[in-house]
């Protein structure tokens, strides 16, 4: 038996309260496609970064091999000498560079004291014919498509002699035309004997491409299949991916059928001149009282980026389509104008825009309804720890003091200042984006109950979640994003794992 | 050894908000040792706040407009050709002084408004922005003083602003004494009690942490003692100088406003998180103009407070005015990263600069040298606020 090119024998890397990686290892044949799936959090990601030298020897248990030599990568430069090469999601290319100076950089060409640029441009532009990319090496890099840059990245990969290439997610911001020429790229990269890791949700890409295919779930590996014994099926991938029970954390509550509509959105297309392309097309929604609609769909789908452009669009997105909140046609140019039609929203990253971390607890809670405790724009201090303390208790906030900084809480006390701060503004729809993210079971637990009870009341809440359980579990209704498009409505009863992973990683 | 144990406890809790008091208090010490006690004479220290009136007022500004992670570089120019308009209103075109004073004061409200557009609509680096504005008004000053050179302001009320004392009411004890200003020392101290002890009675019925009773103690008598102090010294000179006045009006109402108000509690929530605040309803671009806006007005208030004090104005007024503003806002606490330090810092900050420049010139230390010590304690004051950032 011949030895494979890469082995990674029961990895195991902890992260402070959680284990990402529980005994990993999987095995990569020289020559191979072999992808690597799994839900988010499988922990793909992070085994990818012990390869590559990203955590490094020392931070995690287990032992790299790569052409039967046991390897302690301590930093990216280490993997990059025997030919481990990684292309992540969010390009590393410097914009304002040229081609030719982004595949050289840190590994320039010198004559002597100086950089060989004719030399360089040649090299490059060898390089650049490899990856089949007809530009110009002396064009900067911001001025080429998504899909072109990443031809770019594979070149940069090229000049140092890869013998391994792993790319995350690299067909993610691609459309169909790249994404086919990616995938023929890449048989040509086997063709001529460089081997490939490639991490993707879009199941469809790894039925065409993968010589063989490892499930990540929950940190463990699940299994390895043969694409070429026949094993690879959509069916089964998604089995391996989500087979997990669903455990009952999820508090009982009557699903509630109410016709009264208070949110619905027609038609709304958002286009980001950031990243030059439409991040959300023709979505169609809403939302009825006293409903908890589940948005559900993988990272990057665009869920985040619909809830902002329904909240005031702080993006500054260019939309089209029409939103009506009660039934009234409505546009909202600030968040602030949002606030008072009605809506709040509860950010997916607490820490970069929920919170103020260099506050106290009660200065968050009362930020965004602060003329609620003041007179005449003067605010009555009493009031204000009253309305503190009344959601301290009433969402049961560990902290010494509602005087106590935010950045000193636990993240499940810090979601709950989050939500306290936008209880506060009184709204009738209410967004939560990834309400339960990093924190315990005991307090997922208690923010459950907690939208159990305000949709009782009369709210209406939006969850944006990537985990599957916690959609299934409480929500009355559930569309699935993928891609900026709505690719399905399910009501509760008929939503599965498996139906919603299908339809998640349709696009 | 409690008390002393509790005593290091708050200091070092608390290290940021008494380090410029300490720094102040040690400066004062060693340039009064050094002068053999001119220093703290009442004449000097009487001229100190005087001098330290302009900064100061620049510097409650600018320390809005650190808050909030920006910077201006224009101030000081900015308040030398206000000045400078203010003089040749009043000289040449024959305004009166009632209306020159808030003329020239919502000139710099709406001068302000420009970097404020540039910086919150352009989205340009306040630094670029204002550096240019820096430019502009330079030439601006010069342009304006071509013709005549220096203007001179013969104008009692105008220069009294700068020079005057507030009146003394006669009625006999302490012939030597400013008696009014002592009375209103008085005020002052009790004000402070009485507010100290009505918040620290409040905290208690929320149960909050408060100063034990001894460490509360200690901060009442040092207070009262410092307040006290001052007076008594002022009043053996000439009393209050109405620049002493205007700056603790200025301070007074800022303190309010960015304590105790909806706006300012906005301010410091957009220099804390910006995206933060935008996504609670915050209008971040509003508060930018806003705080630009305000920065302007009080270099207004401060090229008014400097020509009145000069009674003329000249074609040098200005220099280096935003640089001591500046440093008088990271000597009062605070912090480059955004969303942390007090306007009343910046005063104490603005004595702590006053305060070298006056010692040096008494010691007779040439201007070289001063440059230096000033640019020391600026970068002193920014390694601390790095320093104990993150305590």
């Amino acid at each position: 038996m011949t030895v494979p090119l890469l082995e990674m024998r029961n990895i195991t890397k902890e992260f402070p309260g959680v284990k990402a990686l529980d005994d990993v290892s999987f095995q990569v044949a020289k020559g191979d496609i072999h992808c690597l799936v799994g839900e988010n959090g499988a922990g793909k990601s992070t085994l990818m970064k012990i390869l590559s030298g990203v955590y490094p020897h020392g931070k995690y248990s287990g032992d790299i091999l790569f052409e039967g030599n046991v390897q302690k990568f301590k930093t990216i430069s280490e993997s990059e000498a025997v030919g481990i090469s990684i292309i992540y999601q969010e390009l590393a290319l410097v914009p304002e560079m040229t081609v030719y100076e982004n595949i050289f950089v840190g590994n320039e060409i010198s004559n002597g004291f100086s950089i060989d640029w004719n030399e360089t441009i040649k090299r490059a532009t060898e390089m650049l014919a490899n990856v089949q990319l007809d530009v110009n090496p002396a064009v900067q890099v911001k001025d080429l498509g998504v899909g072109k840059q990443q031809l770019v990245e594979i070149a940069k990969a090229l000049s140092k002699d890869v013998k391994l290439l792993i790319l995350d997610e690299p067909t993610s911001a691609l459309n169909e035309h790249d994404v086919a020429n990616l995938l023929g790229l890449l048989r040509g990269l086997k063709e001529q004997g460089v081997t490939c890791i490639m991490i993707t949700h879009k199941l469809q890409e790894v039925m065409e491409i993968a010589d063989k295919v490892t499930v990540l779930r929950d940190g463990k590996t699940i299994c390895t299949l043969d694409a070429h014994a026949g094993e690879v099926s959509e069916q089964a991938l998604i089995k391996h991916m989500v087979g997990r029970e669903i455990n009952n954390i999820y508090p009982k509550r009557e699903h509630i059928r109410s016709d009264e509509v208070v949110l619905e959105v027609k038609n709304w297309t958002a286009y980001d001149s950031t990243v030059g392309r439409d991040i959300l097309s023709d979505v169609d929604f809403n939302v009825k009282r006293g409903e908890i609609i589940g948005f559900a769909g993988l990272m990057g789908s665009g869920r985040t980026e619909l809830a902002l452009s329904l909240f005031g669009n702080p993006e500054g997105y260019k939309i089209k389509g029409e939103m009506f909140v009660n039934g009234r046609l409505t546009h909202f140019p600030h968040p602030q104008d949002a606030i008072s039609a009605g809506l709040a929203y509860v950010s997916e990253d607490r820490k970069q825009n929920g919170l103020i971390l260099i506050q106290d607890v009660m200065q968050n809670i009362t930020l965004a309804n602060l003329h609620a405790i003041a007179k005449r724009s003067v605010i009555d201090e009493n009031a204000e720890i009253a309305i503190a303390n009344k959601y301290r208790e009433s969402l049961n906030i560990k902290t010494p003091s509602i005087e106590q900084t935010v950045s000193n809480l636990s993240g499940g006390n810090q979601q709950k200042v989050s939500l306290a701060k936008w209880l506060f503004s009184n709204p009738d729809i209410l967004i939560l984006d990834e309400p339960t993210r990093g924190i315990d079971v005991g307090a997922k637990l208690e923010i459950y109950t907690i939208m159990n009870q305000l949709v009782e009341n009369g709210m209406s809440i939006i969850m944006i979640s990537s985990e599957l359980p916690e959609i299934l579990g409480m929500s009355d209704r559930i569309y699935v994003v993928s891609s900026g498009e709505i690719t399905g409505e399910l009501p509760i009863e008929d939503a599965t794992q498996e139906s919603i992973m299908h339809l998640a990683t349709r696009n | 050894m409690t008390f002393i144990k509790d005593f290091q406890h708050v200091l070092k809790q608390n290290i940021r908000e008494y380090g410029m008091f300490i720094a102040l208090f040690v400066i004062w010490a060693v340039f009064a040792v050094l002068t053999e006690g001119i220093f703290i004479s009442s004449r000097n220290i009487s001229n100190l706040l005087n001098q330290a009136g302009y900064i100061a007022v620049l510097g409650v500004g600018m320390t809005l407009i650190i808050v909030i992670r920006h910077i201006d570089l224009s101030v000081g120019f900015m308040a030398g050709f206000l000045g400078a308009v203010a003089a040749i209103a009043m000289s040449f075109w024959n305004w009166p002084v009632y209306i020159v004073i808030p003329a020239i004061l919502l000139l710099g409200l709406l001068l302000g408004f420009i970097p404020g557009f540039l910086v919150a609509q352009m989205k340009i680096p306040a630094f670029v922005a204002t550096l240019a504005a820096f430019l502009i008004y330079r030439g601006a000053i010069l342009v304006v003083t071509e013709g005549t050179g220096t203007i001179i302001i013969s104008n009692d009320f105008f220069n009294a602003i700068g020079n005057g004392f507030i009146p003394d009411i006669p009625i006999g004890i302490l012939p030597e004494m400013h008696v009014l200003t002592l009375i209103l020392g008085i005020i002052a101290i009790a004000f402070y009690i009485w507010g100290e002890l009505k918040a620290r009675k409040t905290k208690r019925a929320y149960n909050f942490e408060v100063l034990s009773r001894s460490i509360f103690g200690l901060k009442l008598a040092f207070v009262a003692a410092l307040i006290g102090g001052m007076t008594w010294v002022l009043a053996g000179y000439n009393g209050l100088s109405w620049t002493v006045v205007i700056v603790l009006i200025v301070v007074g109402i800022y303190s309010f406003v960015s304590t105790r108000t909806v706006i300012g509690r906005h301010i410091y929530a957009v220099g804390g998180n910006p995206e933060a605040a935008e996504l609670s309803g915050i209008n971040v671009k509003k508060i930018t103009y806003a705080v630009f806006g305000q920065m302007g007005m009080l270099a207004a208030l401060s090229g008014i407070l400097f020509a009145s004090r000069l009674q003329s104005a000249t074609t040098t007024a200005g220099t280096l005015f935003e640089l001591d503003a500046i440093a008088a806002a990271f000597v009062g606490g605070v912090s480059a990263a955004g969303g942390v330090g007090k306007v009343t810092g910046a005063v104490i900050g603005a004595l702590v600069m006053a305060s070298l420049t006056s010692g040096m010139n008494l010691m007779g230390i040439g201007i070289s040298y001063q440059y230096m010590v000033r640019g020391g304690v600026l970068a002193a004051a920014v390694i601390f606020d790095v320093a104990t950032r993150n305590r």
